[in-house]
């Protein structure tokens, strides 16, 4: 897809942005530390990645899903963990409030998270509710104007530092499956809402995440978001901008892997002569290119579609993230692979992008629900 | 209130550089930035927007047709306007012809009483120094190089300058031209609402036929003809060998730096 002069420009801003602001430095404290950077965070905010796809209305730059992806592939081609800081206020954060929200909760909640002042995370897992919403034991009771909610939530990714949370809960326990569950947005301060300790992850070190308990949070019914007991349904359509976003994330950490696979094979020498003069080589960079920009192709595409309206937004946003996220970790294998020995070094950028691409096929929908997704489309 | 912005594009010099047979540089093969010194004027001359919202940034630049890439760039990073001066009359030009085009453009353009012009210190293809300080003399204005700090103090601008040998602080009316150096800021970023703006904000070209009657343009004191200037040669210099770095004890190093020096001849 040739890109438009615009999207040329962003492209060239993200990137000069990461090359310059993505210090080793920063990579290797967040590493060190696992802590959250509000450094490099307000820097972000500052220049509005925060908001990139959300309407200048409210507080964001406005720009379109195209530019979202173009921003994240290029963050995560210096730092997967850094292009998640500026990921979920525009994809599943800010998402569920855009489709659905009523314009007083837009106006509360989006436009500070548009401008990176608060942060909102997305809270759907529980410890018995991954791929399978249904098990939702998260509960929600009307008392008066209130609902007191109850229940555990699992693996949220920027929960110890969140401001609000946009959490997931039964509302009618005589429904069955994903049926019956609403969302609601919690303030992280009220009373009875506890984070866990943060886990100690593979990769994406430096932002952390922890469990959400809630014991009796008394939730006003303002904060309700979408209708009541179809919040699943409603959630379900605002993923697809966060699969397309981790498709991208998955396009740039195989790209970081790539440029520093090329780099390597042509200092590296074996034999008397550059590895990337050995067919074993170089055969493997071409094949890693070619996954790479076949997997671009198809998220650009997706990104331009899915804001056209395309019916099959939804099956192409699954085919972004399965496809994508294998290729990530072929590649990161490849890189790893030709790297040998000092691929397994946490000196060299490959050793942590392995680790990082790992995830790629993991969060926002395994592929394995990708699948599902995919083929539930086909046999409609 | 303006805030004028002189910017030149210029050939990313980290990259491949092409010269022709005649020895003038090939621009078409080689990519090209915005230079660096200018977007320390940019940052400079947003940097004070921000002080006073009402003042209007605009870009000048003299080139070919590309060059509105690199406008739209500045566009992106908050400039109000831009005004690209481009025309077969103009080129060739050398820094004298080109400091009048430009100085005629910016008396186009019209310089009110608490405008202010902002150039880079140099433009890292030349790397004369001159259009700056030039096109303050063909406007009559009086002109401050070498910025490293500056400030507005009602109709006065106060700029610190850093000298070779110290710094010097010099307050001036308005208009004025300053000449910016990269110790001055650090350029921002463009943002993304910026980028989507930048195509819809003002945007004009100068060509010859625009400028003309401007008094500073003479058919023979721009483009090739009015340049004082000919390239006779250009070359690349021979490359010079790498460095021999001696370690050891001072004593022995000495002892292997008088062997060396002796081998050669030198002493």
């Amino acid at each position: 897809m040739i890109l438009s002069q615009q999207h040329q420009m962003m492209q060239k801003l993200y990137r000069q942005f990461a090359e310059t602001e993505f210090t080793d430095e920063l990579l290797d404290r967040l590493e060190e530390t696992e802590e959250f950077d509000w450094d490099i965070h307000n820097k972000m905010a500052k220049y509005g990645f925060m908001g990139v796809k959300i309407p200048v209305k409210y507080g964001g730059q406005g720009a379109d899903s195209l530019a979202y992806a173009l921003m994240i592939e290029e963050f995560a081609r210096v730092s997967p963990v850094l292009s998640i800081y500026a990921n979920t206020s525009n994809s599943l954060g800010a998402g569920p409030l855009l489709y659905c929200g009523t314009e007083e909760q837009k106006q509360k909640y989006v436009t500070p998270v548009a401008k990176g002042e608060k942060i909102l995370v997305f809270a759907l897992t529980e410890p018995e509710a991954g791929s399978d919403a249904g098990g939702t034991l998260t509960t929600a009771v009307q008392d008066g104007d209130y609902y007191v909610l109850n229940g555990r939530k699992t693996f949220i990714s920027g929960a110890p530092f969140a401001d609000y949370a946009v959490i997931y809960a039964k509302t009618d326990p005589t429904q069955r499956g994903s049926r019956g569950i609403s969302m609601f947005i919690v303030d992280m301060k009220l009373p009875g809402v506890t984070c866990g300790k943060p886990e100690k992850k593979m990769g994406i070190v430096g932002y952390p995440t922890s469990d959400i308990i809630m014991e009796d949070v008394r939730v006003h019914k303002s904060e309700l978001l979408g209708p009541l007991h179809k919040g699943f349904s409603t959630a379900m359509k605002t993923l697809d901008g966060g699969r397309l976003g981790m498709a991208a994330q998955a396009v740039g950490m195989a790209q970081g892997c790539l440029d520093e696979s090329v780099k390597y094979a042509k200092e590296r020498k074996q034999f008397g002569q550059p590895i990337a003069k050995f067919q074993a080589i170089s055969f493997m960079l071409a094949d890693m290119a070619t996954e790479i920009e076949a997997a671009r192709q198809l998220v650009y595409s997706t990104a331009v579609r899915m804001d056209a309206g395309d019916p099959e937004t939804n099956k192409l946003c699954a085919m972004s993230k399965l496809y994508a996220a294998e290729m990530c970790n072929r590649v990161a294998y490849k890189a790893v692979q030709i790297h040998g020995g000092y691929g397994y070094i946490k000196d060299y950028k490959v050793e942590r992008f392995y680790r990082d691409a790992r995830i790629a096929s993991i969060y926002e929908g395994t592929s394995q629900v990708q699948q599902m997704v995919i083929s539930g489309n086909l046999l409609r | 209130m303006k805030f004028i912005v002189c910017v030149k594009q210029v050939p990313d010099t980290s990259g491949v550089v092409a010269v022709k047979a005649d020895g003038t540089m090939d621009r078409s093969r080689m990519a090209t930035i915005t230079n660096p010194d200018d977007l320390n004027a940019v940052e400079a001359a947003l940097a004070l927007k921000d002080q006073n919202p009402e003042a209007k940034v605009i870009v000048v630049s003299m080139g070919p047709a590309p060059a509105e890439g690199m406008l739209r760039e500045l566009l992106a990073m908050g400039c109000d306007e831009a005004v690209l001066v481009s025309g077969r009359e103009f080129g060739g030009s050398d820094t004298f012809a080109t400091s009048q085009i430009i100085a005629a453009a910016i008396a186009h353009i019209g310089l009110d009483e608490d405008d202010i012009i902002f150039c880079g210190r140099q433009a890292i293809d030349g790397d004369t120094a001159q259009v700056g300080p030039q096109i303050a003399e063909k406007l009559d204005l009086p002109q401050v190089t070498y910025a490293i700090d500056l400030k507005l103090e009602g109709d006065k601008l106060i700029v610190r300058r850093q000298l070779e040998d110290g710094y010097m602080t010099i307050e001036t009316s308005l208009p004025c031209l300053v000449t910016c150096i990269k110790e001055l800021n650090v350029p921002r970023y463009m943002t993304v609402k910026g980028i989507l703006e930048s195509f819809s904000k003002p945007y004009q070209v100068f060509d010859y036929n625009e400028l003309k009657d401007e008094p500073l343009i003479e058919l023979d004191t721009i483009g090739l003809k009015g340049s004082p200037t000919n390239v006779y040669k250009s070359f690349s210099p021979p490359l010079k060998g790498a460095g021999v770095i001696l370690d050891g004890s001072p004593a022995e190093s000495v002892e292997k730096l008088f062997a060396a020096l002796t081998e050669k001849h030198i002493i």
